[in-house]
C-alpha cells in the first residue's frame, strides 16, 4: 500500500513496531490494510442489505411507475401498432410523398383490420391528439368497413368522407407512423407542426401551457417569499423563548399541519369568500360598504393565502431547528464591539440562519410548484396552476401522454432549479431539521 | 412496458380480489351510489345470492383505463359517462352488448325500442338520464324570478354572481341557447368558428362575475352560502338541497344539458356472467323506477316513467323533478359524445386560454 507511508498513523505504527519494511500486518501475517478493507466491505455489504427493502420499495413505488409515466410523453404507438402497413409506406417513402395507390391499398387494410380488431379508437385517439377533429373520422369510417372492403381503395374513402384526401391528415398520420414523437412535448409549450412538418406557435387563442408554467413558478416564488417574511419572525420567537412557552408555540404551529389538508383549505374558503367572514367583518366595522365586498378567492389571491398558510410549517420547521443552535453570544459580542441591533443582525445573525432558510424556501418552493388540490378549489380561473392540467389531462381528456409531458417539463424545470441552487448557495448548506 | 405496468397496478389491485360470488361494481360514491345500493344491489343480492361491492371513484372510466391497460381488471361493472363508454368501446376495452339480451318492458315492448335514443350504445347500457340545470336562490329575486337561460346572463335585471363549470362542456351550450340559438342547432354552431367565437363572446359578458366550479357539490354549496345567486349543478344534487335540506332554490330547465350514465363491463372482468346477470337486473324496468325514490335522476327506460312513484320521505312526487318530464325536454341539449370526442381537447384548450387572459 503506497498511501501507508503517507498515513501518520500508520507511520507513527510503523516506528513504533519497529518493522523494516514499513507495512503492517495483522496476526496472521496478512497486510493490515487489506485486512481492513475486507472488514469494511463486509460491513458495507451488511449496511446495504438493510437498506436494500427500502431501495426496493422506491424502485416498485416510485422509479418503476414514474420512468413508464414519462416514457408515454415521448411513446406512443397508438397509431404505429395498429396501423403497420400504412406505417411500412410511410418508412418507405420521403416526407412530402402525395399518397399513391399502395398508400390507399394499405390504408384501407389497416382499417379494415383495426376495425375489426376494435382498435381504430385508439388510432383515432393518437391522431387526434395531433389534429383536432379527426377522431370521429377513424370511427366511423371504421363503423362502415367493418367486415372488409372493395376496391378502388382511394375512391371509396374518398366517398366515406372526403377528409381522407386532406394532406395535413396524411402529414399528421406520417408524424404518428413511429412510435417516439416529440409532439407531445411541442404541445406542452404551445408548438404544434404544420403541413409540412415545421414547428409554429399554435393560434394566440389555444395558447395555455406556457402562460401557466410562468405563473406556476412565479406564484411559487410570491409564496415562497411570503412563508419567509411570515415565518421568519416565529421561528425567531420560537428559538429564543423559554422551553415551555415555546413548546406551547410549536403545537400552535404544527396543529394546523395535523388537519387535513381539505380542511384548511375549505376553511379558507369560509373565510375569504364574499359572504364570508372576513367580508362581513369589514362590512360590520363599516370599512367598506355592503355592495363593495371584496373578492379574495376563486382568484390569485384565494391562492396565495391558502397554500401561504398552508406551507408555512415547512419554512418555520427548518428555520427553528436552526435557529436554535445559534449561540446567542455572537449577538451579544457584536453587539459588544459597537455593532447596531440591525448591523448585528444583518452580519452576524441571519448569515447563520442560511442554512435553514435555504432549507425551508426549497421545501416551500418544490411543494408550491406541485400543489394541485389547492389551487383547483380556491383558485378560480386566474390561480390554476400547470398541476391542474396534468390533473385534468390525467383524469379528464385521459391524454396521459400530454400529462407525462407537462409533468416531465416540470420535473426538468425543478431540477434545473435545483441545480442553479446548488451552483449559487451549495446543497451541502441545506439544514432540514 | 405491459409486464411493468402489472406491477406497479397490481399493488392497489391486491385491495379488492373478488371470489366467485361476489361482483364488484365501480360507480360515484355518494347520494348517486346510495340510490344504486337501494334499488339495484340489495334485490339482486336477495335474488341471487351474489355479494355486491361498491366501489366509488372521482369518475369510474379512469380505473377503468388502468386496470385494463394494465390487464389486470378487477372490477365487473363500470358506471360511466357515454363518451368514454364509446370511446373506451372503441379502444376495444369493453364488452359489447347485445340490446336483444336485455329485458323487454313489462308491455312487451322490446329493449331497443323501450330506452330513450342514445342510451343503447354498442358496448354500453344506460341506466340513468341526469341534468345540468339553472338553479338560482328565491329569496334573492324576489321581485322576480329569472325563468330563461337568457337571464341568466342578465345580471343587470338579475344582479348577483353566477355559477359555472370550469369546462367548455357545459358551458359553451349555455351561451349559445342564452344568445338565442335553438337547443338542436347547438352543434351545428359548435362546429364551426363563428360558433365558438359567438359562445365565448356571451360568455365575456359574465367572465368578470363568474365562480367556476369543479366538483358536483360546490354549485350548491355556493349557493347555500350565497356565494352565488344563480349557478348550474346537476339537478339531482339541487334536488337533495331542495327536499332534503330545505333549501330556498328553483330550478330553470330551460337550456338544460342532458347527459347519461351507462353500465359497462370491461373484456377480462373477473365474473363476466354474474356482471352480465347484474346489469340486466339493473336495467330492468322496475329497477330503473325504483332508483328515482332515492335520488332525482330519470330512468332511461320509457316504460320506467310511470313507475316512477314518492321520494323516500314518501310525500314528494318525483315525476316533476325528472330530467325527462315534459317541461324539462322542452329547450333540452342532449350531449354529443361524437362532437366531444372529436373536439374536447381543442376546446378545453381554447376554453382555458380564454379564461387565463384577462
Amino acid at each position: 500500500m503506497a498511501n501507508a507511508a503517507l498515513d501518520p498513523h500508520a507511520a507513527i505504527a510503523t516506528t513504533a513496531s519497529g518493522v523494516g519494511s514499513g507495512l503492517l500486518t495483522t496476526e496472521d501475517g496478512k497486510p493490515l490494510a487489506r485486512a481492513l478493507v475486507r472488514s469494511q466491505r463486509r460491513a458495507r455489504k451488511r449496511a446495504f442489505l438493510l437498506v436494500l427493502p427500502l431501495l426496493a420499495f422506491i424502485l416498485v413505488t416510485f422509479v418503476v411507475p414514474i420512468g413508464q409515466m414519462l416514457t408515454r410523453s415521448f411513446h406512443n404507438d397508438g397509431f404505429s401498432a395498429n396501423m403497420p402497413q400504412v406505417s411500412a409506406w410511410f418508412a418507405e417513402t420521403e416526407r412530402g410523398t402525395p399518397p399513391d395507390e399502395a398508400a390507399w391499398t394499405a390504408l384501407a387494410t389497416d382499417l379494415v383490420a383495426s376495425a375489426d380488431a376494435r382498435s381504430i379508437g385508439v388510432v383515432g385517439t393518437r391522431i387526434n391528439y395531433d389534429m383536432p377533429g379527426t377522431r370521429s373520422l377513424f370511427t366511423s369510417t371504421g363503423r362502415q368497413v367493418r367486415g372488409g372492403m372493395e376496391p378502388p381503395y382511394q375512391a371509396n374513402l374518398l366517398e366515406i368522407n372526403e377528409d381522407w384526401g386532406d394532406p395535413r391528415l396524411w402529414s399528421v398520420m406520417r408524424e404518428a407512423s413511429t412510435p417516439l414523437t416529440a409532439n407531445f412535448y411541442l404541445a406542452s409549450m404551445d408548438r404544434t407542426r404544420d403541413e409540412t412538418g415545421a414547428i409554429q406557435q399554435v393560434e394566440e387563442q389555444q395558447r395555455i401551457y406556457a402562460t401557466l408554467f410562468w405563473r406556476t413558478f412565479w406564484l411559487s416564488a410570491v409564496i415562497t417569499a411570503l412563508t419567509f417574511i411570515l415565518g421568519f419572525p416565529i421561528a425567531h420567537l420560537l428559538a429564543t423563548l423559554p422551553m415551555r412557552k415555546s413548546n406551547l408555540l410549536m403545537i400552535l404551529v404544527l396543529l394546523p399541519f395535523w388537519t387535513s389538508l381539505l380542511v384548511r383549505t375549505t376553511s379558507w374558503m369560509v373565510l375569504l369568500q364574499q359572504q364570508g367572514v372576513v367580508n362581513d367583518i369589514l362590512v360590520w366595522l363599516g370599512v367598506i360598504g355592503g355592495g363593495q365586498r371584496l373578492q379574495m378567492i376563486y382568484n390569485q389571491t384565494g391562492t396565495i393565502i391558502a397554500m401561504t398558510h398552508i406551507l408555512l410549517p415547512f419554512m418555520i420547521l427548518p428555520l427553528y431547528s436552526v435557529m436554535r443552535t445559534i449561540n446567542p453570544t455572537y449577538v451579544r459580542a457584536a453587539r459588544s464591539l459597537g455593532a447596531t441591533s440591525w448591523t448585528a443582525f444583518r452580519r452576524v445573525y441571519f448569515p447563520q440562519t442560511l442554512p435553514g432558510l435555504g432549507a425551508g424556501a426549497m421545501l416551500v418552493f418544490i411543494l408550491a410548484v406541485g400543489y394541485y388540490i389547492t389551487p383547483a378549489l380556491v383558485g378560480g380561473s386566474s390561480g390554476m396552476l400547470i398541476s391542474n392540467m396534468i390533473a385534468q389531462h390525467m383524469t379528464g381528456t385521459l391524454n396521459w401522454s400530454m400529462a407525462a409531458a407537462l409533468a416531465a417539463l416540470l420535473l426538468g424545470a425543478v431540477l434545473v432549479l435545483y441545480w442553479v441552487y446548488d451552483r449559487l448557495v451549495g446543497v451541502d448548506n441545506l439544514k432540514l431539521g | 412496458m405491459k409486464t411493468t405496468l402489472i406491477l406497479s397496478t397490481a399493488l392497489s389491485g391486491l385491495a379488492f380480489g373478488a371470489s366467485a360470488q361476489e361482483l364488484n361494481v365501480v360507480s360515484w360514491g355518494g347520494a348517486y351510489e346510495v340510490s344504486q345500493v337501494e334499488a339495484y344491489n340489495k334485490p339482486f343480492t336477495a335474488e341471487t345470492g351474489i355479494t355486491v361491492n361498491m366501489i366509488a371513484a372521482d369518475n369510474p372510466a379512469t380505473p377503468l383505463r388502468a386496470q385494463v391497460e394494465a390487464g389486470n381488471v378487477t372490477g365487473d361493472v363500470f358506471d360511466i359517462e357515454v363518451s368514454d363508454a364509446i370511446r373506451l368501446c372503441d379502444e376495444g376495452a369493453l364488452v359489447e352488448i347485445d340490446p336483444a339480451d336485455l329485458p323487454a318492458a313489462p308491455d312487451g315492448t322490446a329493449a331497443a325500442d323501450d330506452f330513450v335514443p342514445g342510451a343503447l350504445q354498442d358496448c354500453a347500457v344506460a341506466n340513468i338520464v341526469w341534468g345540468t340545470v339553472i338553479a338560482y336562490n328565491t329569496t334573492k329575486f324576489e321581485d322576480g324570478a329569472p325563468t330563461t337561460a337568457a337571464d341568466f346572463f342578465d345580471t343587470e335585471t338579475y344582479p348577483g354572481q353566477r355559477g359555472l363549470p370550469r369546462n367548455p362542456k357545459r358551458t359553451l351550450y349555455l351561451a349559445l341557447i342564452a344568445d338565442g340559438a335553438d337547443a338542436d342547432e347547438v352543434y351545428d354552431l359548435l362546429s364551426t368558428d363563428e360558433g365558438v367565437d359567438r359562445a365565448f363572446a356571451k360568455l365575456d359578458t359574465i367572465k368578470d362575475q363568474t365562480v367556476w366550479w369543479e366538483a358536483g357539490a360546490q354549485p350548491v354549496q355556493l349557493l347555500a352560502d350565497g356565494e352565488v345567486t344563480m349557478t348550474t349543478a346537476y339537478n339531482g344534487r339541487v334536488f337533495d338541497a331542495m327536499v332534503a335540506e330545505d333549501q330556498p332554490f328553483e330550478i330553470i330547465w330551460d337550456g338544460q344539458y342532458m347527459d347519461m350514465d351507462m353500465f359497462v363491463i370491461p373484456v377480462d372482468a373477473p365474473n363476466p356472467e354474474a356482471a352480465m346477470e347484474y346489469l340486466k337486473f339493473a336495467t330492468d324496468t322496475q329497477r330503473l323506477a325504483d332508483q328515482a325514490r332515492y335520488i332525482a335522476y330519470g330512468p332511461a327506460r320509457m316504460s320506467s316513467a310511470s313507475l316512477v312513484g314518492l321520494y323516500q320521505d314518501d310525500e314528494t312526487e318525483m315525476a316533476p323533478h325528472m330530467p325527462t318530464s315534459a317541461a324539462a325536454l322542452e329547450n333540452a341539449v342532449l350531449d354529443d359524445p361524437e362532437f366531444w370526442a372529436d373536439h374536447s381537447a381543442e376546446l378545453t384548450e381554447r376554453f382555458n386560454s380564454w379564461l387565463a387572459s384577462s
